[in-house]
C-alpha cells in the first residue's frame, strides 16, 4: 500500500512538473475508455458473426461462397463501430 | 438423425468471393479518391487534402488485409479462419492506431479531417459496394458485369432455315 501511495505521489509530482492538470488526465482516461469500450462491442459482434458463419458453411458447404460474402461485409460493417470509437479517441486526445 | 458436423475441422475449397469484393472496393476507392481529396481540401486546405488521402489509403489497406486473411486461411481450416479473423481484427485496429499515431504530429496532418475521412470512406465504400454484391449461389461475390450472362440471347439472324 505504501509503495502504491509513493507511486501515486511521484506521478502527481511529475504531472505538476510537466504542467498537466487533472482535467488533462481525465480527458486522456475518457479517450482511452472510449476506444476500449468501442472495441469490445464489435469484437463480440465479429466473434458471434464468424462463429455462426463457420457453422453455416460447415453445414451447407455449397452455400459457402454466399456465406463468406455476407460474413466479409458483416465484419466490415461491424468494424466501422470500432473505427468510430477510434476517431472519438484521436479527437479527444489530439485535436 | 443428422450426421454430426465438426465446423472447425472443415475446409473450404474453391473461389474466394471476399477477394473479388475487396478488389472491387479498392477500385472504387481509387475512383473516388479525387473527390475524397477535394473534400479534405475544402475542409482544411492542403493538410486536409493530404489527411483525406492518407485516410483513404488506410481504409483500402484495411479492406485488403481483411480479405487476404480470410482468403489465405479458409482453404486451410475454418478454425484457423475464425482465429485469423478475430486476431486480425485486433491487429488491423492496432495497425490503424500505429499509423495515425506515427503521423499525428506532422505538419501535413489535420486530425479532425483524418478521423472524419476514415469513417466516411469506410462506410461510404461499403454502402457503394452493396449495390454491386450479388451474394447468390451462381455469383457468390460481385454481380457479373457481362449482361449476356443474365439476359436471354437474341435470336440468331443467320440461323439456317429448315
Amino acid at each position: 500500500m505504501e509503495a502504491i501511495a509513493r507511486l501515486i505521489a511521484a506521478e502527481a509530482a511529475a504531472a505538476a512538473e510537466a504542467g498537466t492538470t487533472t482535467g488533462d488526465g481525465l480527458t486522456a482516461m475518457g479517450a482511452g475508455l472510449a476506444y476500449g469500450f468501442a472495441a469490445i462491442g464489435p469484437a463480440l459482434g465479429i466473434g458471434n458473426l464468424v462463429g455462426k458463419s463457420v457453422e453455416a458453411m460447415a453445414r451447407q458447404p455449397e452455400a459457402a461462397g454466399m456465406v463468406r460474402t455476407t460474413m466479409f461485409l458483416g465484419i466490415a460493417f461491424t468494424e466501422a463501430l470500432a473505427l468510430i470509437g477510434f476517431v472519438v479517441f484521436i479527437l479527444l486526445k489530439f485535436a | 438423425m443428422s450426421t454430426p458436423v465438426s465446423p472447425l475441422g472443415s475446409v473450404l475449397a474453391g473461389q474466394a468471393p471476399e477477394v473479388s469484393i475487396s478488389r472491387d472496393l479498392v477500385k472504387r476507392g481509387l475512383f473516388a479518391a479525387p473527390v475524397v481529396v477535394l473534400g479534405g481540401f475544402i475542409a482544411d486546405s492542403g493538410a486536409g487534402a493530404a489527411s483525406a488521402g492518407f485516410a483513404l489509403a488506410l481504409v483500402l489497406l484495411n479492406f485488403s488485409l481483411a480479405a487476404g486473411l480470410i482468403a489465405i486461411t479458409a482453404p486451410i481450416s475454418l478454425g484457423l479462419m475464425m482465429g485469423a479473423i478475430l486476431f486480425g481484427y485486433i491487429a488491423r485496429l492496432g495497425l490503424i492506431t500505429v499509423a495515425v499515431l506515427l503521423v499525428k504530429d506532422l505538419s501535413w496532418v489535420s486530425i479532425p479531417v483524418l478521423g472524419g475521412a476514415i469513417i466516411v470512406t469506410h462506410l461510404g465504400l461499403l454502402f457503394w459496394e452493396m449495390k454491386y454484391v450479388a451474394a447468390s449461389l451462381a455469383f457468390p461475390g460481385t454481380k457479373p458485369n457481362k449482361p449476356y450472362l443474365t439476359k436471354s440471347r437474341p435470336p440468331d439472324k443467320h440461323q439456317a432455315k429448315d
